[in-house]
């Protein structure tokens, strides 16, 4: 609960997001961030919370199809957008490509860290800048893996940006 | 965070007039973070998202505008910006993670506040964040801190790798406020700290960032930008260096080159930039620029690396402007 200093609170605020396809309807107080919203209203804790700064991306989603940090991100900012978690990017029973890529790569140990690898991996292939393992090294440097996994979520990235690239 | 309202003004004049009370917000990636840290505590936030400042174009005197909602990863990866305007591309990549660049926004990156410790910590004396306490830096932890252009009050650095390109380009910053719109030279739009180190910009109060324009000369064939950092990718600058030059041959005709990572603003000495005019391109040259330009640095406990750092990087910096090794 953030701290009261005399004044009334502001009223929540309507809106409405649509996450990983279904409409969501809510009140939210302007401070919420898309992280609380998405594991404290709606109740989806397959996002992360680490650091909660914007430092180790292990809050990172899909936004619009953009890969940004929700723990630096004001639900009330967003209303009306689409939002895709770790949670929503399977195809039914069927894995994403980049999901069965982690598992065939072994790229996680703990796992805490892995919705916000995926989530984005998922942004950096979309976007198309990376050539080459440097360039994924770089473009993934926004997710931190205290367990050092990351040569194999190198080894799953490139994987999957390979045969996107060989199939478009 | 505290509690705070919310605004979401549809066009500038109601968002100047809403910025003289409360902070605006575009991307937020650096503010939200200030005000979970209790550094920040605005009582409103008004959302610069809904003016339709985010476009890219071409002026009418060849330059390029760049809104001030555009985000950053836009900017960076824009056609004309790669093309025109490598330096600025390559600045903006060197710094912060994707996910904070398709957020974070042009107006926003030259707002940045300092990375240093002391100022995040509510707990430590800071003069900048209240006025008059003290800075513990120049004792204590100050390898982000400056060498150039401090003062007594103040030891903190710009964080931004985007502005040192910029402040290289000599770009242009437009305003849009209570009383109108103006427009600041880059060089005059971050403050030196002096004895008021809380005060960063020139910008007035309601005053809202609505662009940055580009001048014609993008310096696209003879540009380098050389960030060291303690780690390969996302980490602030200790020493950043953006370089362009305009060569006839083997001669040097003019170089500009703008530091990161080692004073309150992006730092240019234009006296020192003379040493660059019809100049042979080679080692010795670079280096006694870089002697004249560090001839004022003033070092701290935790920095005196930054120093023989400096040199070295201006002279790399420049070197690969000029394709030195290449000649």
């Amino acid at each position: 609960m953030p701290e009261t200093s005399g004044s009334p609170l502001p009223e929540p605020i309507p809106i409405t997001l649509k996450i990983n396809g279904s409409s969501h309807s809510i009140e939210v107080r302007p401070w919420s961030t898309l992280l609380d919203v998405l594991r404290d209203h709606i109740h989806l804790t397959d996002t992360k919370i680490g650091c909660d700064h914007g430092q180790c991306g292990a809050c990172t989603i899909l936004l619009n199809g953009q890969r940004i940090n929700s723990c630096l991100s004001l639900a009330v900012m967003h209303n009306g957008d689409e939002i895709t978690t770790i949670g929503g990017i399977a195809d039914c029973e069927n894995l994403h490509p980049l999901q069965q890529a982690f598992i065939k790569h072994d790229a996680l140990q703990c796992g805490y860290c892995t919705p916000g690898q995926i989530c984005s991996a998922i942004g950096l292939v979309s976007e198309g800048h990376a050539k080459s393992r440097e360039d994924i090294r770089e473009l993934m440097s926004g997710n931190l893996c205290r367990c050092g996994a990351y040569t194999n979520i190198v080894d799953a990235i490139e994987e999957v940006m390979r045969s996107e690239s060989s199939t478009t | 965070m505290r509690p705070f309202k919310y605004n979401r003004p549809l066009d500038l004049a109601t968002a100047s007039n809403a910025g003289t009370s409360g902070s605006f917000i575009a991307g937020g990636t650096n503010l939200l973070d200030l005000m979970k840290c209790d550094v920040e505590q605005p009582s409103q936030l008004v959302d610069l998202n809904h003016l339709g400042l985010g476009s890219i174009s071409e002026t009418a005197d060849g330059g390029l505008e760049l809104g001030a909602l555009a985000t950053n990863t836009t900017t960076a990866y824009h056609p004309i910006v790669q093309e025109r305007y490598p330096i600025l591309s390559r600045a903006i990549l060197a710094g912060a993670s994707p996910q904070l660049r398709n957020k974070a926004t042009n107006g926003g990156n030259l707002l940045q506040r300092t990375r240093c410790p002391y100022f995040f910590d509510t707990d430590s004396p800071c003069n900048k964040r209240v006025p008059g306490s003290g800075c513990p830096a120049k004792e204590g932890y100050s390898k982000l801190h400056a060498i150039l252009g401090a003062s007594d009050s103040c030891i903190a650095t710009h964080p931004s790798d985007m502005c040192v390109a910029l402040r290289a380009l000599d770009a242009t910053i437009r305003v849009s406020g209570p009383h109108g719109e103006r427009r600041i030279e880059f060089a005059d739009f971050h403050r030196l700290p002096g004895d008021q180190p809380e005060i960063e910009t020139s910008l007035e109060k309601g005053e809202v960032i609505t662009a940055i324009l580009l001048p014609a000369d993008g310096f696209a064939d003879n540009f380098a930008y050389f960030k060291v950092r303690e780690r390969a990718s996302y980490a602030f600058a200790l020493v950043s260096v953006a370089a362009v030059a305009r060569l006839e041959g083997n001669q040097l005709k003019e170089g500009r080159v703008a530091l990161g990572g080692v004073a309150a603003k992006p730092w240019r000495d234009l006296e020192a930039e003379s040493l660059l005019c019809d100049q042979p391109c080679n080692a010795e040259t670079f280096g006694n620029f870089a002697d004249a330009l560090l001839q004022s640095a003033k070092t701290y406990p935790g920095n005196r690396f930054k120093v023989p750092m400096a040199r070295a990087a201006i002279v790399r910096a420049l070197s690969e402007a000029t394709h030195l090794n290449q000649l």
